[in-house]
C-alpha cells in the first residue's frame, strides 16, 4: 500500500475506492443528508475537513498510540476535530448548521473517517495520509452531491434551492423521502459497479479481494488474510 | 440446429405451452375486467390502460436495445405488467405518473434484476406501491373529482351494497371494482390451468374469516369487505404470478394465508386503507423461504442424516 505514488493515493478515494459507492462506508449521513444539494455539499465538506485533519494527526501519532488503545484514541482525535468544525459552522453558517442538525455530531462515528484512520493513516506517512484523506473526502462529497442532485431535481424540482421552472408540476416526492434515498443509493452503486467493472473490487469472489471491507478488516486469524495485497 | 441433434435435459416431453401463451391467457382473462373498467370509469380509463401498456413495452424494448440483450417484448409479459399496473390505478391519475410507474415496474423491478423470471417481486404490485408512496398526495388532487372515480370504499364511511360491490359501479382503481368480471377471468385461468385454486381461494377465504371475526360475526359486512378494494384482482392475478409465488401446493397455501392475514392487519389496524398490495409484496419477498420449507422430497432420495 505504501508503494503507491502520491497521485494514485489521491485519486484512489475519488473513483476506485470511492468510500460511499464502492466501499459502502458512511451510509447513514449519505442517506440522511442527500435530500438537498446544499445539505449534501455541506456534509461532504465538513466530513472532508475532519477526515483530512484526523488523518494527518493520527498519522503523526501512529508511533505513539498503543495498539490496544487505538480506537479510543482515534475517537478522541476525530471528536476533537468534529467539535471544531461544528462550532465553526454554527458560528459562520447557521443555516447549514440547522440543516445538518445531529448529523454534524455524528461525523465522529462516520465509518469513513474511522475506517481510513484504521486502514491507512495508522500505517502511512503524513503526506500520504493527508492525500488519502483529501481524496476520500472529495470522493465522499462528489458522490453525496451526485445523489443529492438526483433526489432534489426529481423529488423537489429544484437544484440547490433554485426552482427548476418547467418541472414544478412533475415532482416525485418519493425521492426526497427515505425510501427514495435508498433506491437512488442502490442504483448509483450498481451504476458505479458497471462503469468501473474490472477496476472496482470484484464482488463476485469471496476472498478478501471481493470484500468491500477488506481494506478495513483487522481479523488477524482469517485464513484469507494477505490475499488482499 | 435440427431438433434431432439438440441435447436437452429432462423433461423431454413438452406440454406445448410457452411463456407467451401463458401471458396471452392471463391477458385474455383480464379483458372482461378491462372492459368493465372502461364502461364504469369512461374513456379516461382506456387512456390510462393504453399509456401503461405502451410505456411498459417501450421501456422493455429500450432497455434491451441499450444493454444489447435479446429482445424480450415478444413474450407479452411487458404487456401484462402494463395492463395489471393500469388496472390497479385510479382512472383520474395524471398520465405522466403512469409513465413513471411503468418505468419503475419494468426497468427497476424487472430488467435490472435480469428480466422475466429473475424479478424478486411482482413488477406491477411494486410499481403500484411505489406510486402510492411517491404520488400519494398528488393523485387525488390533480384531477377534478367526478362522481365515480374517488377513494376506495374502504376509506368511506358508508359501504355500498353487495350488488354494487359485485358489479363494480363504485369508486376505486380501474380494475378492482368489478368483482363479477374478475371472477370470470379467474375461472378462465383455472379452466386453462394457468393458475391453481390454492392462492386465490385461500387468500380470499383468509380475509373473509378474519373480517368475519373482526366485524363481530357479521357475514354481510365481512362479505362486503372482501369484495371491496383490490382483494380479488390481487388474489387472482397478482399473487399467482409464477415468478414470485411458491411452486408447491402447501407453499401456495402458506403464501395465501400470510397475504390474507397481512392484508387484514394493514386494513384494520394500519394507517393505509388498503393493504392487499403491501401484503402481496411482503409475501413475494418471503417466497424463496416458503419454497425452501415446502420443498418436495425427491423420489427415491433420503433426507440427509445429521
Amino acid at each position: 500500500m505504501n508503494k503507491k505514488n502520491n497521485l494514485s493515493v489521491l485519486l484512489n478515494g475519488i473513483i476506485k475506492e470511492n468510500p460511499t459507492l464502492v466501499l459502502i462506508l458512511g451510509t447513514c449521513p449519505t442517506l440522511a443528508t442527500t435530500n438537498t444539494v446544499d445539505g449534501a455539499f455541506g456534509m461532504g465538506i465538513a466530513a472532508l475537513c475532519v477526515l483530512l485533519c484526523s488523518n494527518i494527526f493520527i498519522s503523526l501519532l501512529r508511533k505513539i498510540i498503543p495498539d490496544s488503545m487505538r480506537i479510543p484514541c482515534y475517537i478522541v482525535i476525530i471528536a476533537g476535530f468534529v467539535t471544531i468544525v461544528k462550532l465553526l459552522i454554527q458560528a459562520f453558517l447557521p443555516s447549514l448548521y440547522a440543516t445538518l442538525g445531529v448529523y454534524l455530531d455524528l461525523i465522529t462515528v462516520n465509518c469513513i473517517i474511522l475506517g481510513r484512520a484504521e486502514m491507512f493513516a495508522n500505517k502511512s506517512p503524513v503526506v500520504k495520509s493527508a492525500l488519502d484523506g483529501l481524496g476520500m473526502g472529495i470522493g465522499f462529497t462528489l458522490s453525496l452531491c451526485a445523489m443529492a442532485t438526483i433526489r432534489e431535481v426529481f423529488g423537489a424540482a429544484s437544484f440547490a434551492g433554485i426552482a427548476i421552472p418547467f418541472m414544478q408540476n412533475y415532482k416525485i416526492e418519493f425521492f426526497t423521502k427515505a425510501p427514495g434515498g435508498l433506491l437512488v443509493y442502490g442504483l448509483l452503486i450498481a451504476l458505479i459497479y458497471v462503469i468501473t467493472k474490472g477496476k472496482a473490487p470484484a464482488k463476485t469472489s469471496f476472498s478478501c479481494q471481493g470484500c468491500p471491507n477488506a481494506a478495513t478488516c483487522t481479523i488477524e486469524t482469517c485464513s484469507k488474510k494477505g490475499e488482499n495485497a | 440446429m435440427s431438433s434431432l441433434t439438440k441435447l436437452t435435459i429432462s423433461p423431454h416431453i413438452h406440454s406445448g405451452r410457452s411463456t407467451a401463451g401463458i401471458m396471452r391467457d392471463v391477458i385474455i382473462a383480464l379483458l372482461p375486467v378491462s372492459v368493465a373498467g372502461v364502461l364504469i370509469f369512461g374513456l379516461r380509463a382506456l387512456a390510462v390502460i393504453a399509456v401503461c401498456v405502451i410505456s411498459c413495452v417501450g421501456f422493455e424494448a429500450l432497455f434491451n436495445l441499450i444493454t444489447k440483450k435479446d429482445q424480450t417484448i415478444g413474450d407479452f409479459s411487458a404487456v401484462l405488467t402494463g395492463l395489471l399496473l393500469a388496472l390497479n390505478l385510479p382512472a383520474n391519475i395524471p398520465l405522466w405518473q403512469c409513465v413513471i410507474g411503468a418505468l419503475f415496474a419494468i426497468i427497476v423491478v424487472k430488467c435490472l434484476f435480469g428480466g422475466i423470471g429473475h424479478n424478486l417481486v411482482n413488477p406491477a404490485i411494486t410499481a403500484r406501491v411505489f406510486m402510492l408512496v411517491a404520488f400519494g398526495s398528488m393523485a387525488v388532487a390533480a384531477f377534478p373529482v367526478d362522481t365515480v372515480a374517488g377513494a376506495t370504499p374502504l376509506s368511506a364511511e358508508k359501504m355500498p351494497t353487495l350488488i354494487t360491490l359485485f358489479l363494480g359501479n363504485y369508486g376505486g382503481a380501474i380494475g378492482e371494482t368489478c368483482t363479477l368480471a374478475l371472477i370470470i377471468g379467474g375461472v378462465y385461468l383455472l379452466v386453462r390451468k394457468v393458475i391453481t385454486w390454492h392462492i386465490p381461494v385461500v387468500f380470499i377465504l383468509t380475509v373473509f374469516v378474519f373480517s368475519f371475526f373482526y366485524k363481530g360475526f357479521d357475514a354481510v359486512s365481512a362479505l362486503s369487505l372482501v369484495m371491496s378494494g383490490g382483494l380479488f384482482i390481487g388474489a387472482i392475478f397478482m399473487a399467482t404470478d409464477y415468478v414470485t409465488s411458491p411452486a408447491t401446493a402447501w407453499g401456495k397455501v402458506i403464501f395465501a394465508v400470510g397475504a390474507g392475514v397481512l392484508t387484514c392487519l394493514i386494513r384494520y389496524y394500519g394507517t393505509y386503507p388498503e393493504g392487499v398490495s403491501f401484503a402481496i409484496l411482503f409475501m413475494n419477498i418471503l417466497t424463496p423461504y416458503i419454497s425452501k420449507w415446502t420443498k418436495h422430497k425427491v423420489f427415491g432420495t433420503q433426507e440427509a442424516v445429521k
